[in-house]
């Protein structure tokens, strides 16, 4: 018995081959645009406030910290889910593509497990299609199966540079 | 990890105690908290990737966060831990910063 191909594999010239179908890159360039568009409609929306933790427990220190360090982290936010966006529909990457799409694809959990309210072990009781937000979980699982193969890809290159 | 910024101790000795300049002296350290949604190989990866530490150390680190809720990755200067905070930020990590 064979194995499907791991979303994201590492190429034996360096770089970065991807396995997805139309349909689940049409949803990744979806959900990238849904998530700039929120950005800049609703930057204060709830869902967002994991993409900005807390620096320091001081309201006053912290403002501070955030007024000289925020806009360029929405700035970098803004390049890398542009970048996914863009590169959706690639069956190849660079290094550099690919750490875009991780940081890109760990935003996309982050608002989206701050919706769900997802816990660490989400799924041990494996996928109910009845649960209530069953579509918005299975969106939840399906970035989590891809993150986790950027991962193991970009650690295998990186753990290969290291030694 | 280094931390200390303090002087060697027979420096200390010669110096009088001054507040003001313990208060100065103490590194700053830098804490991720665990959350349920970044993945323990993300966490692993980034710690790696933003430090420089090996997949052992980086690995201990983020079993650390994993069971005991949080732990200290990196010190030294209020401006070298709120660079690697903010680099934390920017991967998505939980990350705060306050002095030892």
């Amino acid at each position: 018995m064979t194995e499907p191909p791991a979303p994201i594999e590492r190429t034996a010239d360096g770089d970065f081959r991807v396995h997805l179908g139309p349909e689940e890159r049409d949803l990744l360039r979806r959900l990238t645009a849904e998530l700039e568009d929120l950005l800049a409609a609703e930057p204060e929306d709830p869902s967002l406030r994991r993409l900005r933790p807390r620096a320091y427990e001081d309201e006053q220190v912290e403002r501070e910290y955030r007024s000289l360090t925020g806009s360029e982290l929405e700035s970098l936010r803004l390049e890398n889910l542009r970048a996914l966006e863009e590169t959706a529909g690639r069956d190849r990457l660079d290094a550099g593509e690919l750490d875009r799409w991780l940081a890109a694809l760990n935003d996309l959990r982050l608002v989206l497990g701050t919706r769900l309210d997802v816990s660490e072990d989400e799924f041990a009781d494996g996928f109910d299609p009845n649960a209530p937000h069953a579509y918005e979980l299975a969106v939840y699982a399906f970035l989590t199966w891809l993150q986790e193969s950027a991962v193991e890809a970009s650690a295998s290159a990186f753990q290969d540079e290291a030694d | 990890m280094s931390s200390a910024t303090s002087a060697p101790g027979v420096v200390e000795l010669e110096r009088p105690a001054d507040s003001e300049h313990e208060e100065h002296d103490r590194p700053w350290i830098v804490v991720v908290w665990n959350d349920p949604i970044n993945l323990m190989s993300y966490v692993t990866l980034v710690l790696q990737k933003l430090f420089g530490y090996s997949l052992a150390k980086a690995t201990e680190l983020m079993l650390q966060v994993h069971q005991e809720g949080k732990a200290v990755v990196s010190s030294g200067t209020r401006e070298k831990a709120e660079h690697d905070v903010a680099r934390l930020h920017a991967h998505g990590l939980w990350a705060t910063l306050r002095q030892d």
